[in-house]
């Protein structure tokens, strides 16, 4: 069990996503960086879209009830276990009864923890992300609040039975094993957001084509899992008409009545009216989830087939780290496994 | 070949079937026929298909796709999902549910009557009248898990959208926006005009089927008094 011993902003259980439901209103949620997620859990060897605990800085101070193997990935919110500093994309041994704290937000805008073995909540239509609005999913549909204990999945293989063994005299203190995952290529620039047009591109003015080009756009402070509401200079379309609500995706980007731009995020609505005047690339969310508000970004448009390799570039990169992970426990538990 | 709608990417992964921009039976016929036919074709990498009032959008996974196929994502599925769109028009009467659904038009939930009578120059009881004398098709669901969208209403009580919206709607408001009908199933802001509220749980997550009402189905408004509502809960 993990023991929330003091509330953070906005903790969530998120996975890869609950998809099947759109046609229902219900929409996919799951982690806003899937890369941070995929790279936390193979580093403690889980499924990659296992369920993780996506953090929001100031984050929650949690207690290890039992010896665990951790990971954190994404943003970096200056963990510390009982006065220890910790860095992220290392598996680290947590002995039980350390405290897990998050000092500062020194990059980023949401940490992921994975916990070896995964986190045993139930799950909700198949997914165990949290449906804030619906209440549903995740722990009791909700944000993590303080005593709250979150069951974790037994493992019991070789690794941990090594793992057990070698630091049966450690306590309360985190552990890194000696290796590290770099996780570089699955980030872009934060200021250089990639993006496809999308179907009302063209009926924006063309000096409002230019802008959405030219210039640059800064996150507001209305920035959240649903969405991002940028700041910069107002766009037009060449006639301002009423569009039938249409399905609508993670990554789009509508232009509001009053000119600005949103971008939907993890727990956008499963439909939507407003102008869709592009669409940020799969592979620059995680990028955009670690974005916060006041940063300053510009869009590039690049072709749809581009896109795509884009994106099957960072799942090669993932499918890398994921075999270099089985290969370091593979010479680790030589050394180490009687 | 000659075709009424059209197929365009929506970001990387997902793609969009239009058809023309309108609220009428006969698109969204043609949006349903469509839609059940990809469900019964059960395609692979597909991950939702969403109908609306005149569009089906098709999200897939790309990385799925380029594992098994040695092809541009969006290709494949447009080729995957093209018998679909070819399928002659099968005829749905018999698969959509009629939904007869209580609704209290009692003021203390009907929180725009008052106005909306005002406006149009006829009574309470004739706004009631019209609303509950149609059969109304969900054309599809958002906003909010399980919220139907139900068209259309007689023109008469046809309302436009509130300038300033509500902060808080009880779960189960019914509400006029335009032409539409609708039913918050959960409590949130919103800008629809709120004449009435059902009993009925639009959405129960501890179901297995959680919303009440899907894309397709057909729904009847029954009026109910507050006794009887109070009754249902």
């Amino acid at each position: 069990m993990i023991q929330v011993i003091q509330q953070g902003l906005l903790d969530t259980i998120q996975d890869g996503g609950r998809y099947g439901y759109q046609h229902l209103g219900i929409n996919p949620g799951g982690a806003m960086d899937r890369a941070a997620m995929y790279v936390a859990n193979i580093l403690v060897g889980n499924n990659p879209e296992a369920a993780v605990i996506e953090l929001h800085f100031p984050a929650a101070v949690l207690l290890f009830e039992e010896d665990t193997l951790i990971a954190l990935s994404g943003g970096d919110f200056g963990a510390m276990v009982n006065e220890q500093p910790l860095d992220i994309n290392q598996p680290i041994w947590i002995s039980q009864l350390s405290i897990l704290r998050f000092t500062k937000p020194v990059a980023g805008a949401r940490c992921y923890i994975a916990v070896r073995g995964g986190l045993n909540n139930t799950p909700w239509l198949g997914s165990h992300s949290t449906h804030l609005k619906a209440g549903a999913g995740g722990f009791e549909g909700r944000k993590l609040e303080k005593n709250d204990r979150i069951p974790v999945n037994p493992v019991d293989e070789d690794i941990d039975k090594a793992l057990r063994q070698k630091y049966l005299h450690v306590t309360q203190l985190g552990t890194p094993l000696p290796w590290r995952a770099d996780v570089r290529d699955l980030y872009s620039d934060g200021s250089m957001i990639r993006v496809v047009t999308s179907l009302e591109y063209p009926e924006l003015t063309p000096a409002s084509q230019s802008l959405f080009t030219s210039h640059y756009f800064t996150l507001s402070e209305q920035c959240d899992r649903m969405g991002y509401r940028l700041k910069g200079p107002a766009l037009h379309m060449v006639k301002e008409e009423e569009r039938l609500s249409a399905g609508i995706t993670r990554g789009t980007i509508q232009l509001l009545p009053d000119g600005h731009l949103i971008i939907l995020m993890a727990d956008h609505q499963t439909t939507g009216g407003y102008p869709r005047i592009a669409h940020v690339v799969s592979a620059d969310l995680p990028t955009l989830a670690q974005l916060l508000p006041h940063s300053r970004i510009s869009f590039q448009i690049i072709p749809h087939d581009e896109a795509e390799e884009l994106l099957i570039a960072a799942e090669q990169h993932l499918h890398f780290l994921q075999n270099a992970c089985n290969l370091r426990w593979q010479e680790w538990l030589q050394t180490n496994h009687k | 070949m000659n075709s009424d709608y059209t197929i365009n990417p929506l970001g990387d992964h997902s793609l969009i079937i239009e058809w023309s921009q309108e609220i009428s039976s006969v698109v969204h016929d043609k949006v349903m026929n469509v839609y059940n036919h990809l469900l019964t074709m059960q395609l692979p990498y597909i991950l939702d298909i969403i109908p609306a009032y005149a569009s089906l959008t098709i999200v897939y996974d790309i990385l799925l796709v380029r594992r098994e196929q040695n092809n541009n994502a969006f290709t494949t599925i447009q080729s995957l999902i093209a018998p679909a769109l070819t399928a002659p028009v099968v005829h749905m009467e018999k698969s959509s549910r009629l939904l007869e659904i209580p609704v209290c038009y009692d003021p203390s939930f009907g929180l725009d009557l008052a106005m909306m009578a005002a406006q149009k120059g006829m009574s309470e009881a004739e706004i009631i009248n019209l609303h509950t004398s149609k059969i109304y098709t969900v054309y599809m669901l958002g906003f909010l898990p399980g919220f139907p969208y139900m068209g259309k209403v007689d023109d008469r009580i046809a309302m436009p959208r509130q300038k300033k919206p509500r902060l808080h709607i009880p779960a189960g408001s019914v509400g006029i926006a335009g032409g539409q009908t609708g039913i918050y199933p959960l409590a949130s802001p919103g800008g629809w005009n709120i004449i009435g509220q059902t009993p009925v749980k639009m959405f129960d997550p501890a179901l297995d089927s959680p919303c009440y009402c899907h894309p397709g189905d057909e729904v009847k408004f029954v009026p109910i008094s507050l006794d009887e509502f109070h009754k249902m809960i």
